[in-house]
Formats: structure tokens, C-alpha cells, sequence
């Protein structure tokens, strides 16, 4: 039999360490897996690890991809340490990308330098429109807020489809579904010249210290933690929990919708079916891997980014099929999971107790 | 004469630099109630979780019936015929009372409800078998696991404390079950530190003292005083009775006030009438589970009535009732709740976090952020101002003794100067000294002026310090009582509803 038994205290470097042994755990595991898939692991691992570091250009894509899974995740994180679980960030990514490209769709010919920012306005205030439907339905009929955000994000897809095939699709585009490339304007500045890295960096570098400071150091975030931890104290204390289900959700989708908006009015340039490759569930990835907190999640950020990008080398390099890199992403985060909850707990072997 | 039925030699057990049980001898002879009499934090607990084979001694040796065993789980103490009704409970919420018992019992569950029912008839420890344990009060579920361990026929049948949740008359009914239980040949290893009870039911009396045994005494043949000195080491404190005094305004004030909770397990409220002055305390007696969880959640703010009925609860003469904790806490209320950890304080964050909870209004935040230095500083004042024992403000509130987090709650809420303190189960599970101090406190408050509510089970401690005495008997309160001319019978028989005069 095995018993899983609380430990006292959970220790502070294991803690940190966590997210490093589940790495390693991930390789080992990964390892195996391309080893049995008959693909050369040293050029896999080389092309999934280390070629997003060792050339600029690469680095450069590597943080390109870090912006918006740096933006939802943070949001995310501050309301998963309410625990409440806003797992629809894809929708609201999604709902972002659309509400941005009201402008440069229907005002092509516009100018001016107030067009981008009132592009990731519009876009961060459709994520969070997107995420009011859950916040009042849990808040009011106290539906489950992961199933309903989860509905929701497949709702988005259906409506990006509809506006593509249908009236804002580009009538000069060969019939694709996608809309007109925007206009110069409607781009988000470009941070680093010779890359296409641009301002949005800056805005989702923004939400970590903004982040931290709320979480760490503002009663706002001590009273999420609260809920988080001790429903009950909450109660007790007077912090309302509506409040925070909204604020949860909102900030979430707030941040989702600005990365989408971002990313519509950033790399791509124009409204398409595939704005995102999944970013909405990969920052629930990114969150967790940083622990929740605010700096981590920097980190693991950055990481997950580097992976995406080692993903499309290693598919073209080590000709690893892109499910081989999803079950990579996928078997972090349950080596993660598995990590820290041996950070709390301790396994115990042996027959024990017969009751 | 034959070999005891559990012998302990020398058995020590260390946490760290704690030594909770030192080289600690005990016999039980096979049909004896055996007292284990002492302060908390003296070791009972510890030298019960090594018998019952939670804890592994670090030296010392086991004998049940003569014969050395070795006991590395409680699975192996059951086998054997060790039963325990801990001080903290192990059941399931989510499961029913019947369910839970269905775990460790074998058997239907309609034979065990019946079961269930013909003990609680006996030994006055009436639940309802189909109840959900999350809707039980924390009386209710140690009725539970009182049964429980009786339905599991042990041969020797430890229990930490069972009766600080019953009321008089239960507890001679539970007296005469375990009477009988040791008529039939069952060993009692009974724990407590009220010392009456020691005396009218226990053959003979262990008593330890800061993790040694500082006697072993037939109880009878010593008086009260000799037992406390051994347990204590000092005289007792004399208890400190409240001298009556003028009264100030109303501050509270519930004028027949019914509520039934969503929850439908829970004790619905019926014409709750009570008012409450500056200057006084008054106490509300009863056993949980008769609405005690409920009026206090309502006198709180955890539960709020909705705005036409804002004139319900009166606090400091305005409408109350629509209000959530946070604005009554505005208004001069501060609340102590039954449930420590996880109510009272976040068991995960450090006293300085749990400061925060409620003194936030205090100046402990700056333009929405928290102020670490007045946090601090607040924090370190309540430890020091209410003797709470802990390296500083950085402990978690779970690393604490119940007594000290209870001191370190009942500090903060009393450093919010409230005009109404409301407190519930002041010492429940709080070692004799520190509740002695707790409940000096509540009396200084009042001779300060503030009105102080008391809910209680423990009529001894009502008696000593209220002005005024309620029974709460299935969600109706009775009228008034002057502690000071009330017998104890009359309160316990308005706790099990058989005063004649009741309202």
C-alpha cells in the first residue's frame, strides 16, 4: 500500500527546485519516447532545447511567443490563487483578436498614431466582456466557472469562423477566411529593429510588476489568497467572494484579450483562423509551472516559449511529429504537478493499517 | 495476581528539541477507568497517539497482557482491541454519519443506522444516522466517534476529553455506559483535566506533568487541591466570579428572531429574543448542534438577512441584520469563532497575515498596500499583550497550539477595541492556564465597559464569569438566568428541553 502523508512544513528550496526536477523528469521520460519512436534524442533534445538560445534570430522568436503566454498567465495566476479556475483564456484571446480588428476591418484607410492602442483597448475589453457570462453565472447560479469558460472558448472559435467566412472576409483574399491585412497604423511598433519583436513586450513585462505588487504586496491580493486558502476566513473576515469571482475573471480575460489583440495587431497583421496555436491553454501551463507567482511565472514564460519555438525546429530538423511536442508540454505539466505535490507530501511504502 | 492488560515501561517520545513524553510508566489493570490527568501540552496526547500506534516511541516498551507488542499503526492497536475517540475528529464530511462508521464497522448500512440509533438510545448520544457529518455541530461529531469506537468492541477504549461537549446529564449517562463497559471487562483509559470527574468515575489516576508522571493516586482518596497540585504544580487559580455592576446602552439586540438556514441539516432559529448592555457578559449555554453555529454566524455577518429585515439584529441601536462582517466590525463588533484554524485564521499564512484579516481598518494598510512595519508591530503587540507562545509573528498559525492560537485570536480581536465582543467556545481544547487567563480577559473587558457574549458548553466556566445566562435548546432560546441563584440542574434541564418553565 502507499499513503501519502502531509509533510509539517513544505520545504522552501524544493519548492523552487520543483519546476527544475520536473524538467528533468519530462527529458527523461520525453527521452524514452524518442528513443522508442526511433528518432536520433540528441538532435531532437538539441533542436527543442538549446537552438532557441544559440542564434538571435531564434532567441528573438523565443520572445515574441513569451509576450502574450507572459500576459494570460499572469492574469490567470491571480485568479487560480482564488481558486477560481477561468480555463477559457482561448476564448478570450480570441474575442480580443476580433474586438481589435473592428477597426483596421471597418476604417481601413484610417491614420493616426492613436490606432494600435485603441486596438489592445477594444481587444482587452472583449476578452473581459467574454469572461462577464461565467463571473455572472457562477456568481449568480453558481455554475461551475471551468465548464462555462471552457464553453465559451468554443463559442469564440465559431464566431471567428462566422466573421471570416462570412461578412469580414477579405473580398480581394482568393475566398481564404481570413479578413484585409491591416494597415500600417494598426501594427504595434516594433521594439527591436530586424526582429518583429514589438511594444506588447513591454505592456506584458508591465503585468508581471503590476501582478506582483498586487499579489505580494496590495490588501486587494491578500484577500484573494485569503479565499484561496480558507474560504471560510474570507467569510469570517467580510471579503466577498462575488467580488472576487469577478475581479478573478475579469483580470483573466482582460489579460487574454489584450494578448489577442496584441498578437492580431503584432506578427500577423490581419484577423485569421489560426491567431492562436493554443496560447489560452498553454498559459495555464505557463502559471502553474511558475508557480503561481508572479516572477515565476517570468520564468516559465519564457520557457514555454523557447519550447514552442524548439517545437517547430525540432519538426523540421529532427522531423518529430507535432503531437511528440504537445505530449513534451503536456508531460511537464504532470511531472510538475507530481512534483509539488511530493513538495507537500511525502510517499510512504509498506503494509500498513488493514481497516 | 495476573499481568496488567497494558503495561508501559520507559516509553519516551521527542519532537525535535520537545520532549513530550519522558521515561513514562503506566499500568491498566484488565476492568479498571484509568485517569490520565493533566494540563494540555503535558504529554496526554502524545502518550495516547504512542498506544494506539500513530506515533513510534523513540525508547520504551509496549506489554498487552504480559506480552511485549510492537505497535506501528492503529490498524494494529484496533486488531488487538485498542479503540480512540480523539480530541480532533477523523470523519468524512461529505459522508453520512452511518457512512463513515460503515468505513471501520462491517455491515449494511440500514443495520448499522439501526445500530447507531440503539447505542445513541443507550448512552444518550442521539444523531441521526442519515445526517451528513459536514452538517453535524462539533458536538454531534464526537457523538459520532464515540459510537464508532463502541461499535468496534474494544477491549481497552481510550477517550481524550469526551465529555467537554456534553451536557450534565449526558455526562452521568455516559458515566454509566463506561461503568458498565468496565463491569463487563472493558479497560477505560479516560483523559481530562476536570478533576470532579476523575473523581466520581475513575479507579485509579495517572497524572502527568510537562511529559512525566508526577503520580499515580486512587483518585478518591485524594481531594481536588492534591490532584490539581500534582497536575499543576502549584495551587490552582482561584476563579475569578464577577462582581454584578451598572450596566451601559444596548448593544445588541435580537427581537424574536426566526431563521431557517438553506442548509437543511442545519438547526433552524425560532423567536430569538436577546439583548445584550455595555458592561456585562452574558453567556449562552447549551450542547452544539442546537443553533449555536447558527446564531453566531447571524450575530457575525457570515450569514445576512436581506434588507427588509435589517431591523432583525440591532448592533450599537442601528439596523445590523443586511450587514456583512466587515461593516458590523465597523460598527464595534469583534468575534472570536468556535473553529480556529481555517475560520479564524488562514492555517497557511504567518501570524502577520492573520493580523490582517480583521485589524485591516487599524492602519496596518497605506493607500490599498500593506504596511509590513505596522503589520508587525501590531502582530508582536498581540503576542506579547496575550502571552502567546511563538517565535514571532513569521509562525504559521497552523504551527500553533490551540491554546496559543487561540490566544493570539481572541488579542487581535480585542486589540480592535471592540464595544461588543462576541466569542464562541472561548476554551474549547485551551490547556486549564491559558483559559484561566482567557477568561480574566473577558472579564476585564467588561469591567472596561465592553458587552461581552459567551457561548459556551462548559457551564462551569458560564457560571464564574456571566452577569446573565441563556440555554439554547433546539434553535429556541430560554429566558433569562441569574447565574449567581440558577442551580446547574436547572440550566441542564433546560439543555435537554425539560424545564417545565421553558419558553
Amino acid at each position: 500500500m502507499i499513503r501519502m502523508i502531509r509533510r509539517d512544513r513544505a520545504s522552501r528550496p524544493m519548492a523552487v527546485s520543483a519546476p527544475l526536477i520536473a524538467l528533468g523528469a519530462a527529458i527523461a521520460f520525453n527521452l524514452i519516447l524518442f528513443l522508442a519512436m526511433g528518432k536520433d534524442a540528441g538532435a531532437v533534445f538539441y533542436a527543442l532545447l538549446l537552438e532557441p538560445f544559440l542564434s538571435w534570430s531564434g532567441f528573438s522568436e523565443v520572445l515574441l511567443k513569451t509576450g502574450p503566454l507572459l500576459l494570460i498567465a499572469q492574469g490567470l495566476a491571480i485568479g487560480f490563487r482564488a481558486k477560481v479556475f477561468n480555463i477559457g483564456a482561448e476564448g478570450q484571446f480570441i474575442l480580443g483578436a476580433i474586438c481589435a480588428s473592428i477597426i483596421p476591418v471597418y476604417f481601413p484607410q484610417a491614420t493616426g498614431g492613436w490606432i494600435w492602442p485603441a486596438m489592445l483597448l477594444l481587444g482587452a475589453l472583449g476578452g473581459a466582456l467574454w469572461a462577464v457570462v461565467p463571473a455572472f453565472w457562477r456568481v449568480r447560479l453558481n455554475a461551475n466557472e471551468i465548464l462555462v469558460t471552457l464553453m465559451m472558448s468554443l463559442i469564440a472559435v465559431q464566431v471567428l469562423n462566422y466573421l471570416l467566412l462570412g461578412p469580414w472576409k477579405d473580398p480581394m483574399g482568393f475566398n481564404f477566411p481570413q479578413s484585409v491585412m491591416f494597415q500600417y497604423d494598426a501594427m504595434i511598433p516594433i521594439l527591436i529593429p530586424g526582429t518583429r519583436v514589438n511594444v506588447s513586450l513591454l505592456l506584458a513585462l508591465l503585468s508581471a510588476v503590476l501582478a506582483w505588487a498586487y499579489m505580494q504586496r496590495s490588501f486587494g491580493g491578500y484577500q484573494f489568497l485569503v479565499g484561496g486558502l480558507a474560504p471560510k476566513a474570507a467569510a469570517y473576515a467580510g471579503f466577498s467572494e462575488s467580488r472576487a469571482i469577478w475581479l478573478s475573471l475579469l483580470i483573466g480575460g482582460f489579460a487574454a484579450g489584450l494578448a489577442g489583440a496584441a498578437e492580431v495587431a503584432g506578427p500577423i497583421g490581419q484577423l485569421q483562423r489560426s491567431i492562436s496555436t493554443g496560447y489560452g491553454y498553454a498559459a495555464i501551463i505557463v502559471a502553474y509551472l511558475g508557480g503561481l507567482h508572479p516572477i515565476g511565472i517570468v520564468v516559465s514564460a519564457l520557457f514555454m516559449a523557447a519550447l514552442y519555438i524548439g517545437g517547430d525546429n525540432a519538426m523540421v530538423s529532427a522531423d518529430l511529429p507535432v503531437a511528440a511536442v504537445r505530449v513534451f508540454q503536456g508531460s511537464l505539466l504532470v511531472f510538475y504537478l507530481a512534483a509539488i505535490t511530493l513538495v507537500r507530501y511525502r510517499v510512504v511504502f509498506g503494509k500498513r493499517g488493514s481497516a | 495476581m495476573p499481568a496488567p492488560l497494558l503495561s508501559l515501561r520507559g516509553m519516551t517520545k521527542a519532537y525535535g528539541p520537545t520532549v513530550a513524553n519522558s521515561a513514562i510508566d503506566l499500568d491498566v489493570a484488565a476492568g479498571s477507568i484509568h485517569a490520565i490527568l493533566g494540563e494540555n501540552g503535558a504529554g496526554k496526547s502524545t502518550l495516547m497517539k504512542l498506544i494506539y500506534g500513530v506515533e513510534a516511541p523513540d525508547a520504551g516498551q509496549v506489554l498487552w497482557n504480559g506480552e511485549t507488542v510492537h505497535l506501528h499503526s492503529p490498524g494494529e492497536a484496533r486488531r488487538l482491541g485498542i479503540g480512540m475517540v480523539f480530541q480532533h475528529f477523523s470523519l468524512f464530511e461529505t459522508l453520512t454519519v452511518a457512512e463513515n462508521i460503515a468505513l471501520i464497522v462491517p455491515g449494511s448500512i440500514a443495520s448499522l443506522s439501526a445500530r447507531i440509533r440503539a447505542l445513541g438510545q443507550d448512552f444518550g448520544l442521539t444523531v441521526d444516522p442519515l445526517a451528513h457529518v459536514h452538517s453535524l455541530s462539533v458536538g454531534e461529531r464526537q457523538r459520532v466517534e464515540i459510537i464508532r469506537c463502541l461499535m468496534t468492541e474494544p477491549r481497552l477504549l481510550i477517550l481524550d476529553e469526551p465529555t467537554s461537549v456534553l451536557p450534565p446529564q449526558a455526562v452521568g449517562l455516559l458515566f454509566d455506559t463506561l461503568r458498565r463497559l468496565r463491569d463487563s471487562g472493558v479497560s477505560i483509559l479516560f483523559i481530562s483535566h476536570k478533576l470532579d470527574e476523575i473523581q466520581s468515575l475513575c479507579d485509579r489516576a495517572t497524572i502527568l506533568r510537562a511529559g512525566r508522571v508526577t503520580g499515580h493516586v486512587d483518585p478518591r482518596a485524594h481531594d481536588a487541591n492534591d490532584l490539581a497540585r500534582m497536575m499543576i504544580g502549584r495551587e490552582m487559580p482561584p476563579p475569578l466570579h464577577a462582581k454584578a455592576h451598572a450596566v451601559g446602552d444596548v448593544v445588541l439586540e435580537l427581537s424574536s428572531l426566526d431563521h431557517t438556514p438553506d442548509d437543511p441539516f442545519a438547526m433552524p432559529l425560532r423567536g430569538v429574543t436577546l439583548r445584550l448592555c455595555s458592561g456585562e457578559i452574558v453567556g449562552i449555554a447549551g450542547v452544539s448542534g442546537n443553533g449555536q453555529a447558527e446564531l453566531s454566524r447571524l450575530i457575525s455577518g457570515e450569514t445576512r438577512l436581506s434588507h427588509a429585515r435589517r431591523d432583525d439584529i440591532r448592533l450599537m441601536g442601528q439596523p445590523a441584520a443586511h450587514l456583512n462582517p466587515a461593516q458590523r466590525r465597523g460598527l464595534g463588533l469583534a468575534f472570536v469563532p468556535e473553529d480556529r484554524l481555517g475560520r479564524g485564521a488562514v492555517p497557511e499564512m504567518s501570524l502577520a497575515d492573520n493580523s490582517l484579516l480583521t485589524a485591516h481598518p487599524h492602519g496596518l494598510l497605506k493607500r490599498g498596500f500593506i504596511d509590513r512595519k505596522v503589520q508587525a508591530a501590531f502582530t508582536a503587540a498581540c503576542i506579547a499583550g496575550f502571552d502567546v507562545r511563538t517565535f514571532g509573528p513569521e509562525a504559521e498559525a497552523a504551527s500553533l497550539s490551540g491554546g496559543n492560537l487561540q490566544k493570539f485570536i481572541i488579542g487581535r480581536e480585542i486589540s480592535l477595541r471592540p464595544r461588543l465582543l462576541f466569542v464562541a467556545q472561548p476554551t474549547w481544547g485551551v490547556d486549564i492556564g491559558a483559559a484561566t487567563a482567557i477568561r480574566q480577559r473577558l472579564v476585564q473587558m467588561r469591567n472596561e465597559g465592553v458587552a461581552v457574549l459567551v457561548i459556551s458548553e462548559e457551564l462551569e466556566e458560564l457560571f464564574e464569569i456571566c452577569d446573565r445566562l441563556h440555554v439554547l435548546h433546539k434553535g429556541g432560546l430560554s429566558p433569562a438566568l441569574d447565574p449567581r441563584t440558577t442551580k446547574a440542574d436547572e440550566v441542564g434541564r433546560y439543555m435537554t428541553g425539560t424545564a417545565g418553565a421553558a419558553a
